[in-house]
């Protein structure tokens, strides 16, 4: 035997955050870590994953922010993703974030950690809002009655920081040294059977450190538990597990209420008791500024019409706002395509210059582009969130969408879809179940956003009258709303259905945001979607080109167009002016000719005779699939394929071609199909990236462009029938 | 699958009826008796402090529509498909 080892002083530690949401633990993080973060994902899942440095003395900690959560109970991704954090990666010391001005809820989360048994320090954040709120708290008093280290802090002044770095020091210094957490007593009627439970468990000395832990989620029927039970112990799993559903049925009997519902009971329980020795009113309770501001937001005659006020600014800081910066970097991005084409001799048709100039530039440019809306957008949300008003918002549309087989948490999205569907999507994530996820997601194409609205543009004024146009528009958009209504509810009854996921949520008081949060919040989010979203479309932009460039129309067909050139070229009977004319349309017909022997116009010939059903030729069908791009290039390859040149959304020539060639009806279909159709390619990547697989994401492109194609054919023969 | 909260079947003498939450008005205090939903709303409202016997107080009311409850020191929103299967009693204050 050799003598006894000294273990080194360790001086690098991981501890993590844990906290309820609105209690102030980004404050705490970022009082903690500075300037030194990073943010990411949690592996496979979608959640945010903030780390950061904080030094005390001579060490160093890895300070992992957890998400937000209520409790541990692995209800929802965020909980699971904390529970697991804490359950794998042992960190050295666990803060618990507590709102000491809401003290009863948020130790109730403090109380699971306790249980779970990790090295645990709690920081009573807000400590002065508690004062000022005529909370008197005895810190030493509590930390005794939980076997808990407490520290009071005040996270946005810094107050109370270094303090709890010290506790944390100490606790992660010595482990083992503190004195354990104390545990629930969950009474006569549950307490014996934790207790035996637990002993039986302990017997396998894998299962031991949390052996009390592992007891009370077996009880509550946690399969994931029993898993991991089984994986740390496989001999005698089987039995225990057996012993928890016994003594659950017996618990359940006696108490005549679900065991999940005596355990949390039986937790405020004892949270109370230490509050009720820790925590003594001074003042009477007054009426916070928050409830007086709810008493208008909140009421049912001003409520909606607040709403709608804010939601309009939203609208308008995001795209009215945004249009200047837009201008501004399409510009750049045209001045940077026509400088590097201008190293290559005029008309020159440089397959190098085209991929750099049309696919590359113009790919990633056409994602920049969005880039200020969607970063106006994620201000305006964060503004909302911070500020606490996202709750009310939640209050107030949660009657309309509760009709629908959601809640008001996915009114937002929804909202924002009109502008965008890629950000909306993004939005989704404050949405806690799955199938409310899920559902959304899946619809969210069907709000008509801001690049289809290019493809109204060109179309209405083409095939309507003046005094239709504004009610066409609406009907288009009102056509997507009901389909998503429509949608929603088969979703609701096939593939996501049950019971509506429990809508409770907490009301947080209002709160000034600070420049550093909203900044945070906007820039996180921003970041994500350029990285992320950016290689995608990146990538799909220059298979798109590609698609569009090759193969070339054969040398015949090319020669000839040289020819015709060459002809007029040599003609002397011409004014200069008509030469030019003469000379751009028949570079107009070669556009056409490129487009047509490209990949993209074979496709688009391809499925042309799939498409006749619903009133198209050869020429819509290939600007449809332009339109899987991004829906505005709609109208830039119908520009090309009519041998108009460069074309917009008010482009006249190309309007007046449109009438020529097509019948309102056909019209009114195109829209139709633009707006249930093929999502772009952004919104496919972000499906995709946010359901967490391409299957999802292809289910929605399928299932949307399936729609599209029934109800644009059943309009378009149905039409038919009733003109002709 | 319902929680057979016992006093459901007996209110005991001189208590108030039994209602749901969407019917009780601003201001009122009342005492939760019963949830009828499955095992996660049960366990979900729980672990909001709002189990069988807590008492709370209403704030806002939709009617029809979502809550505004104060329990336990904070304020929380109950969805509107929440306030028909969350069963209560009034409190005498």
């Amino acid at each position: 035997m050799s003598g006894p080892v000294v273990p080194a002083i360790r001086k690098t530690f991981t501890i993590a955050l844990a906290g309820n949401p609105n209690s102030g633990k980004t404050t705490i993080f970022n009082a903690l870590t500075g300037a030194r973060q990073h943010v990411g994902n949690y592996p496979g899942v979608t959640v945010e994953k903030k780390e950061g440095i904080a030094r005390f003395q001579d060490a160093t900690f890895m300070v992992v922010d957890l998400p937000g959560t209520y409790s541990l109970t692995a209800r929802s991704i965020e909980e699971i993703v904390a529970r697991n954090f804490l359950i794998e990666h042992k960190p050295d010391a666990v803060v618990d974030i507590i709102d000491a001005s809401n003290l009863e809820r948020n130790l109730y989360l403090a109380v699971q950690l306790m249980e779970l048994g990790v090295p645990l320090v709690l920081a009573l954040n807000m400590s002065d809002v508690a004062r000022d709120r005529g909370f008197q708290i005895n810190y030493s008093k509590l930390s005794e009655l939980l076997g808990v280290p407490v520290v009071p802090t005040v996270g946005h002044k810094g107050r109370g920081v270094q303090e709890l770095l010290a506790t944390v020091t100490d606790v992660c210094q010595r482990p083992g040294a503190q004195s354990p957490a104390r545990q629930v007593d969950y009474g006569h009627e549950v307490e014996p059977h934790v207790v035996q439970l637990t002993a039986a468990i302990a017997q396998h000395e894998s299962c031991a450190d949390r052996a009390r832990w592992y007891a009370l989620r077996l009880l509550e029927g946690d399969e994931e538990t029993a898993k991991r039970v089984q994986t740390r112990r496989p001999d005698g799993c089987e039995e225990i597990v057996k012993r928890a559903v016994q003594f659950r049925q017996h618990i359940e009997g006696i108490s005549g209420a679900d065991i999940g519902t005596v355990l949390a009971d039986g937790r405020y329980g004892f949270i109370a008791g230490a509050c009720t020795e820790a925590v003594s009113r001074t003042a009477k309770v007054r009426v916070s500024w928050s409830e007086r501001i709810d008493r208008v937001v909140l009421s049912r005659w001003l409520g909606l019409p607040i709403f709608a006020v804010l939601m309009y600014a939203v609208f308008q800081l995001t795209f009215a706002l945004g249009r200047p910066l837009m201008d501004g970097i399409e510009a750049a991005f045209e001045w940077l395509g026509s400088t590097i084409a201008s190293f290559w001799p005029q008309g020159s048709d440089s397959l190098l210059r085209s991929l750099l100039v049309d696919g590359v530039i113009g790919g990633v440019g056409g994602v920049l582009v969005f880039l200020p809306n969607i970063l106006l957008l994620f201000l305006a949300i964060a503004v909302l969130e911070d500020s606490g008003y996202m709750a009310r918002a939640v209050f107030i549309t949660d009657r309309l969408m509760h009709k629908i087989g959601l809640h008001g948490k996915s009114f937002i999205p929804m909202l924002i879809g009109f502008g965008c569907t890629v950000p909306a999507i993004m939005a989704t994530r404050t949405l806690e179940t799955r199938r409310d996820r899920m559902t959304t997601i899946l619809v969210l194409p069907l709000m008509s956003c801001g690049g289809r609205l290019t493809v109204y543009a060109l179309l209405i004024p083409a095939f309507f009258p003046q005094a239709w146009q504004a009610p066409m528009l609406w009907t288009i958009y009102i056509i997507g709303i009901v389909l998503a209504i429509v949608l929603v509810r088969l979703l609701r009854a096939t593939l996501f259905k049950g019971e509506a996921a429990p809508f409770v949520m907490e009301l947080p008081p209002y709160r000034l945001p600070t420049v550093r949060g909203l900044w945070a919040h906007t820039w996180e989010r921003g970041w994500l979607f350029l990285r992320k979203a950016g290689t995608i479309i990146l990538g799909i932009s220059v298979l798109m080109w590609a698609m569009s460039v090759w193969p070339k129309p054969s040398a015949e067909i090319m020669e000839r167009f040289e020819q015709q050139q060459a002809a007029i070229e040599a003609r002397t009977d011409l004014a200069p002016q008509q030469k030019q004319e003469l000379l751009e349309k028949i570079g107009r017909a070669a556009a056409e000719a490129d487009l047509e022997h490209s990949v993209i116009g074979r496709i688009g010939k391809g499925i042309a005779p799939v498409l006749r059903p619903l009133g198209f030729d050869w020429k819509v069908s290939t600007a449809m699939l332009g339109a899987f791009a991004a829906k505005e290039v709609f109208v830039a390859q119908m520009g090309i394929v009519h041998a108009v040149g460069e074309a917009d959304e008010e482009s006249e020539t190309l309007r007046a071609r449109l009438q020529a060639t097509y019948t309102p009806l056909q019209g009114f279909c195109i829209m139709l199909f633009c707006l249930i159709s093929m999502p772009c390619m952004a919104t496919v990547a972000m499906t995709a990236r946010e359901t967490g697989s391409w299957r999802w994401a292809l289910f929605q492109l399928g299932g949307l462009t399936l729609m599209a194609w029934v109800i644009t054919a059943v309009v378009y023969q149905v039409g038919m029938l009733m003109i002709y | 699958m319902q929680s057979s909260g016992k006093s459901v079947a007996d209110p005991g003498p001189g208590a108030q009826p039994l209602m749901p939450l969407a019917m009780a008005r601003p201001g009122e205090t009342v005492e939760l008796v019963d949830v009828r939903g499955g095992l996660g709303l049960q366990r979900r409202l729980a672990e909001m402090g709002l189990g069988p016997g807590s008492r709370f107080t209403v704030e806002t009311s939709g009617r029809p529509g979502p809550f505004v409850i104060r329990v336990k020191g904070s304020r929380l929103i109950l969805g509107h498909g929440m306030v028909t299967r969350v069963f209560v009693r009034p409190v005498q204050q």
